[in-house]
């Protein structure tokens, strides 16, 4: 019989992996890794602000994660290198969060959870929030899916088809919020871009359709998510970058036989 | 297969498809694009021809309405179903898609009709190509393909052939005439391959910045204000392009200018200036 704790650590697993699935797969096609890892890093102040004012923890990192999305795609339409704007951003952001962490004596002590995840202690709640989240981004991203797949193809050829790129950006940015959110207790904010990126590559290499490999990075992040728990259980190491360890096995795997197939 | 000077200007009496008006795009401080004016009508075959930087694909983008017009106004046909094919597209190596994936952007199609369309363009059994293993000219006509795929009324093409050896350029040019006939759609494309322009098109609009002067191919390549952006070596290009259309030269290697006993009575000085 599992322990209960652990069957909530693993049905967290599973729920993100529904959202990071086909949002990493238009994370890794668009090039946002960066976009992503500033997103990620925000929540961290997020959590200090809600911490701070006493309201839920996903309140605080969704509208932090969320101010950071746009401000990043507001700033990039304003003749900075986004590139260089992502960098100035994603870490202040996260030297920002972790000053103002050290004013709340009693995070302080917990940090790493937030960094690197706690999944272990998840609630009945915080899988609510994880499920529901996951379902919000992936019904979401199945609803504007053929839109989405013009505009990253070609803003040219979706603009001309009538579709409106700038509101398909917009879809992805909220999704992505919405996923660190979600994700920020399963394998923490330093790794949040890793659950997107890692499990979207490796399944590049098995795919020969951007369904199949959306699909494909669902099941092989969840598999990384249970593989990683089980991992943590039998060797004692922290669960969010022993699920990270697991998901790039799998790319390492896939490229390999990639290579082997070829 | 001379083509009768004015043989579709019955059709230019319909309604035109696209309009444009006094049309001025600028980004940021430069003008792109002053005061132009210009309509397709049904089933004409319109090239716009400029050198470069001459805002040719900004007259093509701002009639898509993919960038904003500063000043003027366009005006399309209501309803108008409009077919694009830009001039490439780049596909991230880590998005995995085949050719039969891609004619169902932005709109699934049936089976039937994508292979119909593959068909068309001459690439059949081509649906499950990955679109990053496609050569350059399979590309073009899958993109093609795609375009057709909406039955549109009007085909926009962004220099279609740039890349293309000279019998692929030919073959494609070929291609949009038999659609134009077998269709009835009409053709706005942009291109520099002046002789091929010349030969393939109803009507030729010389653009730098404005409209420097249109007509049909033979009355613009007579222009003075043609001649001085291209110079004088183009009156060459239309016999050429004439006895390109005479005759299917075999083999893609066989040499277009010698070797065939060709009825005319043209120089044949190079193409283009």
């Amino acid at each position: 019989m599992l322990d209960d704790f652990l069957t909530r650590a693993a049905l967290a697993g599973v729920g993100l992996s529904v959202a990071t699935g086909p949002l990493g797969a238009f994370v890794v096609w668009r090039r946002m890794a960066y976009f992503g890892d500033a997103t990620a890093h925000a929540a961290i102040l997020g959590v200090a602000l809600a911490l701070a004012a006493d309201l839920p923890v996903t309140i605080g990192t969704l509208s932090v994660a969320l101010a950071m999305a746009l401000a990043v795609a507001w700033l990039s339409g304003r003749g900075w290198a986004a590139d260089t704007i992502l960098g100035v951003l994603a870490h202040s952001a996260l030297a920002f969060g972790l000053c103002a962490v050290s004013f709340l004596p009693g995070v302080r002590t917990d940090l790493s959870a937030w960094l690197f995840g706690d999944i272990l202690a998840v609630s009945t709640a915080d899988l609510a929030a994880i499920w529901g989240g996951a379902a919000v981004v992936a019904g979401l991203i199945a609803w504007r899916w053929q839109a989405l797949l013009t505009c990253t193809l070609s803003e040219d050829l979706a603009q001309a088809s009538g579709l409106n790129p700038g509101r398909e950006r917009l879809v992805l940015t909220v999704a992505l919020a919405l996923v660190v959110a979600a994700a920020i207790k399963v394998v923490g904010a330093l790794l949040i871009a890793a659950m997107l990126i890692v499990p979207a590559a490796a399944a590049r290499s098995l795919a020969r359709n951007p369904e199949g490999m959306a699909l494909a990075a669902s099941a092989l992040g969840a598999a990384s998510a249970l593989g990683g728990l089980a991992l943590s259980l039998r060797l004692d190491t922290p669960a969010g970058p022993s699920i990270i360890l697991c998901a790039a096995a799998a790319f390492a795997l896939a490229a390999g036989l990639r290579g082997f197939w070829r | 297969m001379f083509r009768l000077q004015g043989g579709r200007r019955m059709t230019a009496a319909a309604a035109p498809l696209i309009a444009a008006q006094d049309l001025t795009v600028r980004f940021g401080a430069t003008t792109a694009l002053a005061g132009v004016s210009l309509s397709i009508h049904p089933a004409e075959i319109v090239t716009v021809v400029g050198p470069n930087g001459s805002g040719k694909s900004t007259l093509l983008r701002a009639l898509l309405g993919i960038v904003p017009a500063a000043g003027g106004q366009v005006a399309r046909a209501p309803g108008l179903r409009l077919g694009y094919v830009p001039q490439k597209l780049a596909i991230d190596p880590t998005l995995p898609l085949t050719v039969d994936r891609f004619l169902s952007l932005p709109r699934r199609q049936p089976a039937a009709a994508r292979a119909a369309a593959l068909v068309r363009v001459g690439l059949a059994d081509l649906g499950g190509r990955q679109m990053a293993a496609l050569s350059g000219g399979q590309m073009q006509r899958v993109l093609l393909a795609r375009a057709l795929l909406d039955r549109p009324q009007i085909l926009v093409l962004d220099e279609p052939t740039q890349g293309l050896d000279q019998p692929g350029e030919a073959a494609f040019y070929r291609l949009i005439e038999d659609l134009r006939r077998t269709t009835g759609c009409a053709v706005l494309m942009v291109s520099h391959d002046l002789h091929v322009v010349m030969a393939a098109s109803d009507r030729v609009v010389c653009l730098n910045g404005h409209v420097c002067c249109q007509g049909t191919p033979s009355v613009v390549s007579a222009a003075p204000e043609y001649r001085a952006l291209f110079g004088l070596g183009t009156q060459g290009a239309l016999a050429l392009y004439r006895h390109v259309h005479d005759h299917d030269h075999g083999g893609p290697a066989a040499p277009v200018a010698h070797g065939h006993a060709h009825d005319h009575d043209h120089p044949h000085p190079a193409a283009g200036g």
